[in-house]
């Protein structure tokens, strides 16, 4: 649910990074927060264990340059990829403007990534939206393992609606800024059609 | 059915701001902010220095989240309030019009009760004005389409072009 306020000029966009746990939704926000400049980044705010697991979200917010007098911002979610914390998942998704689902690309990972997607869905419902009507890209990270399934295989197996995909080594940025290219103006377009 | 998005027009935001404002001064807050529940933040007003606002709403937000199903598995719609007591400074959480989250923060300048009371006020008034920019935006009134058109469009993603690379 994009907040577009005409008078203070400004557009935010909500994007999750959904995925399995240890799939890399974190190591993206991380890696983004290292490389984009210091002016069009706040703070990353991570709720997480004492071992580095996400507990409940990580928080990234972006805000690109003044577009028609608007300043246009993306906030970047992950959601908690370990299975008992379905509750916090659902919560995060709220008001999602578009997700970027990042699949562990390791061939014994394949069951738990197929799982998550349909925890996607069934979590998506619950706030009452529709995959559908939600743009959303796959990364299809850890392409760097020896035990990585190939593109091909993945698309089939992972990629029922044929939404645009991208391999990446989050860990190295590898793919990292081609799938948040791609989510943004996903989003941008989808509000440029209302 | 989903929540459209959120559109605010000039008209809307100063009303909002007016009640912010007179909620700051007679309950003499440090702070007020209005964030909706999916975290982004629509307003905040009074003393925040160097705080980073952004992080703080998205934290609201996902702390009455969380409260909100801990209610549920209780067997409650929700908790109508929350309040976390600081040493110094405390935290009064409210929600108005069903999706949005008032926040308030005090200090020993005033009470907790006379915060109370004021958002009371404060959000039977903010309530009214968020009611009718969802009717407005269910309506299809008001809609993003003379700013959102392709020029923007295309004007963003030079931007994203620009920025998200290595």
């Amino acid at each position: 649910m994009a907040l577009i306020n005409y008078s203070s000029r400004e557009i935010n966009c909500k994007i999750v990074y959904y995925g399995c746990g240890l799939c890399g939704k974190t190591t993206n926000l991380l890696y983004i927060h290292e490389k984009i400049p210091a002016n069009i980044k706040g703070e990353l705010v991570s709720l997480a264990t004492e071992t580095d697991r996400t507990l409940f979200f990580d928080f990234l917010p972006l805000e690109l340059g003044q577009v028609h007098g608007f300043t246009t911002r993306f906030h970047l979610y992950t959601v908690p990829g370990q299975v008992h914390y379905d509750a916090s998942r659902k919560l995060i998704l709220k008001g999602v403007d578009g997700i970027v689902f990042v699949v562990d690309s390791q061939i014994e990972r394949l069951e738990d990534n197929i799982e998550s997607f349909e925890n996607m869905k069934v979590n998506l419902n619950k706030q009452t939206y529709s995959l559908a009507d939600i743009p959303y890209i796959i990364q299809y990270n850890k392409m760097d393992l020896p035990n990585a399934m190939t593109y091909d295989e993945m698309e089939r197996k992972v990629n029922p609606d044929s939404v645009p995909s991208f391999e990446a080594i989050a860990v190295q940025g590898v793919g990292v800024f081609d799938s948040l290219k791609a989510i943004s103006k996903l989003v941008i377009a989808k509000l440029s059609r209302k | 059915m989903p929540e459209a998005d959120l559109v605010m027009y000039e008209e809307d935001y100063s009303k909002v701001n007016e009640i912010l404002n007179h909620l700051l001064a007679d309950s003499n807050s440090k702070f007020v902010l209005l964030v909706d529940r999916s975290g982004q933040l629509i307003s905040i007003q009074g003393e925040t220095e160097s705080m980073d606002s952004m992080a703080f709403a998205s934290l609201s937000a996902g702390n009455y989240a969380a409260t909100s199903e801990l209610a549920k598995i209780m067997g409650e719609r929700e908790f109508s309030v929350l309040l976390h007591q600081g040493d110094k400074e405390s935290i009064h959480i409210s929600v108005v019009a069903e999706r949005i989250i008032l926040v308030v923060v005090f200090d020993d300048r005033t009470t907790l009760g006379l915060v109370r009371l004021r958002v009371k006020k404060a959000g039977d008034e903010l309530t009214k004005v968020f009611n009718s920019i969802f009717q407005k935006v269910a309506s299809e009134e008001r809609r993003a389409d003379a700013l959102l058109d392709s020029s923007y469009r295309s004007g963003a993603e030079e931007e994203i072009d620009k920025l998200f690379k290595e």
